[in-house]
């Protein structure tokens, strides 16, 4: 019973990082119509931040949990306006090779300074250690990412459905011709979308530095579990990709526990249930196609 | 009874200049020409409709008159000024609602949300008061997501997202489909009262009779061309070769 719990903290706690990177990707796509398969390379460049800072400026996590989303959110309305804003009009295949070459481009510089091989980074002193939940003592820094990671997600759902900004950028996810009919200038938002997306991904680089391996690979192996994340939980569904974050989490570590050797392969099992059952997501909506 | 009073105390004078002119529009579909060469007016004040087969290109029409088809040519103006290269969410800020074929009704929005997404156009906007008031329904289920409410329900809630905006000039994509007679007669009331308030309205219509209770004139489509303008009169003499040429 404590193994089944303790690994279910781990299932939410790996469902962090899920949750807060299909959250960008889903938003990103719902409203570009551009999936970002660089997502996982900005993850990284999130976990590369902190490590840069530190190294070269002396400059602790804390920091980098600020610095760092701000910096490659930014970074990333750049890449919209210069590269993404022109895959609207072209055929879906440039969007697959825009953004993974870019994403490509990123990681090979990376490995150009850093080799492949995996990056030390200390998690922050106040945070070592663990924490007693009663029936297993935890690692401090695990839970306060799994924290964190639930007050961004509830905070970004604040913003999405308690604000004005928000309404408008989930009527332009859901149907962004249509919004434009509204009097909705849906360009306008797309460019700080877009950042925002990217700034959700480094923040979870930056939340993966202290516990997980940073190298250059470390995005190109979790997008692939992201984009399922995105499609169980319903392409352009905000609550969904969070929801579908947490449970594909848990999934796979008590799969981990049960069934070792079908614990990669969970989550695709659960893709493929879903897009048989209900092809638009858990949380998705099946939208007409436009006459 | 009421429906000949309605037509002879709000028929407009016939000089007064048109709210909308398209003239001369052709659209694609890739390789297809949906419509080819349409030229129409709209009067100030007036409620006209759009009637043809499917596939006649009415849709095709309204979505472009909108802006939201991207191959269109030809000129279309609104209140004398040209609007053939807007944006979208410019047409729309310059009074046009448009209540699309499938009601674009947003699940991720509240019902209310729906409503006040599109920003006040006019010196009309109703106050949500109204909108509420006329619309009973949708306040009661204001909180709920809007694909929640029946398909009727989000008929009303499309127009009345549109009347919330202050437009001056509806497009809308046949509000009636699908619903039972008494929800179309709803409509037909809203669109005459809508018509009271000054708004002009370019409808698709299906139902000829139905066309012929709310529109001061028609215009007949087909194979991406506006083939006839009709007026009531003629509608209503021509009804059983019109219902037979539009095959219902």
């Amino acid at each position: 019973m404590d193994a089944l719990l303790q690994q279910l903290f781990n299932g939410l706690v790996s469902g962090s990082f899920y949750a807060l990177l299909a959250l960008g990707l889903s938003v990103i796509f719902g409203m570009l119509g551009v999936v970002n398969f660089a997502h996982g390379a900005f993850y990284m460049l999130g976990a590369f931040g902190a490590l840069v800072l530190l190294d070269s400026f002396g400059l602790n996590w804390w920091l980098a949990l600020l610095l760092v989303p701000i910096g490659l959110g930014l970074a990333g309305m750049v890449v919209e306006r210069l590269f993404v804003h022109r895959l609207v009009a072209l055929d879906p295949l440039y969007n697959f090779l825009l953004t993974f070459g870019i994403a490509l481009i990123l990681q090979d510089l990376i490995r150009l300074k850093y080799g492949v091989a995996s990056q030390p980074y200390d998690r922050p002193d106040v945070l070592g250690g663990s924490v007693n939940l009663g029936l297993f003592s935890y690692p401090k820094y695990q839970v306060f990412v799994l924290i964190f990671s639930i007050v961004i997600s509830v905070l970004v759902w604040l913003v999405l459905n308690r604000t004005r900004v928000g309404m408008i950028v989930r009527a332009s996810t859901e149907r962004a011709e249509l919004t434009k009919s509204f009097g909705i200038d849906v360009r306008r938002w797309i460019t700080p979308v877009f950042g925002f997306g990217i700034a959700l991904a480094g923040l979870a680089g930056v939340l993966a530095a202290p516990m997980r391996a940073v190298n250059s690979g470390m995005g190109g192996d979790l997008i692939i579990v992201i984009f399922a994340v995105v499609v169980i939980g319903g392409l352009g569904s905000v609550f969904g990709s969070v929801a579908a974050g947490y449970i594909v989490g848990m999934l796979s570590a008590v799969g981990n526990l049960y069934v070792p050797a079908l614990s990669q392969s969970l989550v695709f099992i659960l893709m493929a249930l879903v897009l048989l059952l209900r092809p638009a997501g858990l949380f998705g909506r099946e939208e007409g196609v436009l006459a | 009874m009421s429906r000949c009073v309605t037509i002879l105390a709000s028929s407009p004078p016939t000089w007064e200049s048109p709210l909308l002119n398209v003239a001369d529009i052709t659209a694609r579909y890739g390789e297809a020409q949906v419509l080819q060469g349409v030229s129409l007016e709209v009067a100030k004040g007036q409620v006209v409709t759009l009637v043809g087969r499917n596939g006649a290109g009415k849709t095709t029409l309204l979505r472009s008159v909108m802006g939201l088809h991207r191959s269109m040519t030809g000129r279309v103006e609104l209140d004398g000024t040209n609007i053939s290269r807007m944006a979208p969410h410019k047409r729309c800020r310059l009074g046009l609602g448009y209540v699309p074929d499938d009601r674009g009704v947003y699940a991720s929005l509240s019902v209310e949300e729906n409503l006040t997404l599109p920003p006040k156009v006019g010196p009309d906007a109703w106050p949500l008061e109204k909108v509420y008031e006329a619309f009973p329904v949708l306040a009661e289920r204001r909180r709920q997501a809007g694909t929640h409410l029946s398909g009727g329900e989000q008929q009303m809630l499309s127009i009345a997202r549109v009347l919330r905006m202050g437009a001056r000039m509806l497009l809308a994509d046949e509000p009636t489909e699908g619903l039972s007679p008494l929800l179309v007669r709803q409509i037909g009331e809203i669109i005459r009262t809508v018509k009271a308030h000054g708004v002009t309205v370019l409808l698709i219509e299906q139902n000829v009779h139905f066309a012929s209770t709310v529109a001061d004139r028609h215009y007949l489509m087909a194979q991406g061309r506006v083939v006839e303008s009709l007026d009531n009169s003629e509608v209503e003499q021509r009804e059983h070769e019109l219902l037979e040429y539009l095959g219902i």
